[in-house]
């Protein structure tokens, strides 16, 4: 049975429409993502689904609590990091541990988590103090306090540099393993490749595809893109000639070949054939990237 | 612990780490008390006010004007900052009730002016000779009263403001008459009748003049109490109506 469930939500704000008939399921133990460009609707879709907006059409439920109906039950099993929220400057990390924990029924031993975040030697310190990535560790921490089974994490890699990103990253994949399931809204392709089981790609308010991420590859075109440097000058003829081979431009000294199915085997054979060897041979395969473009019919970041 | 008794003492712990906040809101009046009793008049019995001294007169007033300071100064600008800065959007994802964050703030209020009005009794009694309350339990729920009145007001400056720096300008712009009609530049007893029936309907004339009644020994008068309560119930529920979390 689904943890999440989202049946054909709508949310308005006056005459605009963010979110426009959107159903999904999130099954327990999944790392679900929303991936959609920035103003697609994936924070209002998840504030709904945290009860902090009251949608105007559609139902949510969480672990089978009517999101708007008990609020404090729902925030018993779910929690929730936010985009831009803070705390107190002079609240210490202990503190707001403590402090957070004793909303929670059952919550979850905030020292180890704290360990867990690498945040230990931070203990004392207040959050004013604290860098991006401590902050944002810091609320990844408060939204598992309290043992939830569902924890929301909203841009939650935002402004944190390459390496703190992959720390991340790995952290997201230990709180999975911990039985937390686990919403993902993001914008960064490689994130959602990476982490995400399943994706759903919001896009203007309606959810354009779901699917795992390398289904949503595999819904584009297969084709390949081989490029590489000839020895030689080569006849594009002897290239265009192959069924495998779609189209031959020349880009500067490289020469760049689409085409499809066994097409590096079949170029790189007529090559040898006729002399040639290819230097810097490199064979782009479709990316997710290119699954948001064929989708949505542009890119993700310049969205 | 419970959620409550947890806020309330981590509300305590970041209010004492504001120092420019706790001069105005806990110290500001003792000081004030303190300097209106180093001046020689003010010790001296006037005849006009039936013998009485002007600090007789005066402690009650400064007691009141602290309590609109902690309200309006502190406690509207820290709510309305902790909206601001999206600490509140936070607590409302977890299963803390916006009333349970409410009551904490009051609460951790409440103590600090409990705090500072002991301080103030003390020192009126052991510098300048001033009775201490003759009817104990009527000053006391009289002091709560006016306290719970203020501090309603202070939310819902908060409530309205847009912002954290409107809050304190709203603040200060509610603060000055309600400290007037306590009688602060012209105490009560000189006011003429207009004015003083127009006292006798704010939170601070009304809390003033009961705060009197009390040191003197007697229950404070039914109809100062009423103006306090409909203060309370009134402020309070239209703080409640406007609260927002973001």
């Amino acid at each position: 049975m689904a943890i999440i469930e989202v049946n054909d939500l709508v949310k308005r704000y006056g005459e605009h429409t963010a979110v426009n008939g959107v159903s999904f399921a999130v099954e327990p133990g999944e790392i679900f993502g929303i991936l959609g460009p920035n103003g697609a609707g994936k924070t209002t879709t998840v504030e709904c689904i945290e009860a902090l907006r009251e949608p105007d059409g559609g139902a949510i439920t969480v672990c089978g609590i009517d999101a708007r109906g008990d609020t404090g039950e729902l925030r018993q099993v779910l929690g929730a990091q936010l985009q831009e929220s803070e705390l107190p400057d002079k609240l210490r990390v202990g503190e707001a541990m403590e402090l957070y924990s004793s909303f929670y029924r059952d919550p979850a031993d905030w020292r180890e988590l704290i360990e867990t975040l690498n945040l230990t030697a931070k203990l004392n310190a207040p959050f004013g103090k604290l860098s991006g990535g401590q902050k944002q560790r810091l609320s990844i921490a408060l939204a598992l306090v309290g043992n939830p089974r569902v924890a929301v994490l909203d841009e939650v890699t935002t402004g944190l540099d390459p390496q703190a990103r992959r720390d991340a990253w790995d952290l997201i994949e230990r709180i999975r393993d911990r039985g937390v399931t686990i919403l993902l809204v993001t914008h960064f392709m490689e994130e959602a490749e990476r982490l995400c089981d399943r994706l759903a790609v919001i896009d203007a308010g309606r959810l354009v595809a779901l699917d795992t991420p390398a289904g949503l590859v595999a819904r584009v075109d297969e084709r390949q893109r081989i490029r590489f440097r000839p020895s030689a000058p080569v006849d594009h003829r002897l290239l265009t000639a192959l069924p495998e081979v779609t189209t031959v431009e020349r880009a500067g000294h490289q020469l760049v070949v689409t085409g499809t199915g066994n097409v590096l085997l079949a170029v790189t054979t007529v090559l040898a054939r006729n002399q040639v060897t290819a230097g810097d041979l490199r064979v782009d395969q479709t990316t997710l990237d290119d699954a948001f473009v064929a989708l949505t019919g542009r890119r993700l970041l310049d969205a | 612990m419970s959620a409550l008794t947890k806020l309330t003492a981590t509300e305590t712990r970041l209010f004492l780490r504001e120092p420019i906040v706790v001069f105005f809101a806990v110290a500001f009046a003792p000081i004030l008390l303190i300097i209106l009793g180093l001046i020689p008049s003010m010790r001296e019995p006037v005849a006009d006010l039936g013998g009485v001294r002007m600090i007789d007169v005066y402690l009650p007033i400064v007691v009141a004007m602290g309590i609109a300071l902690f309200a309006l100064s502190g406690l509207s600008q820290l709510f309305a900052s902790y909206r601001e800065k999206g600490v509140l959007r936070r607590l409302r994802t977890t299963p803390v009730k916006p009333a349970t964050m409410i009551s904490a703030q009051l609460l951790m209020a409440t103590i600090m002016s409990i705090i500072t009005l002991i301080v103030m009794l003390a020192i009126g009694k052991a510098a300048f000779d001033v009775d201490l309350p003759g009817q104990i339990p009527g000053y006391l729920i009289t002091y709560l009263l006016v306290a719970l009145a203020m501090f309603a007001i202070g939310l819902l400056v908060a409530a309205l403001a847009p912002s954290s720096r409107s809050a304190s300008a709203v603040g200060s712009l509610v603060f000055f008459p309600l400290i007037f009609f306590a009688g602060l530049w012209l105490p009560r007893a000189a006011m003429n009748d207009t004015l003083r029936t127009i006292s006798d309907l704010t939170p601070l004339g009304a809390g003033v003049q009961a705060l009197q009644d009390a040191t003197g020994g007697q229950w404070p008068q039914a109809m100062h109490l009423v103006v306090l309560l409909a203060w309370i119930i009134a402020a309070g529920a239209l703080a409640a109506r406007y609260f927002r979390w973001e």
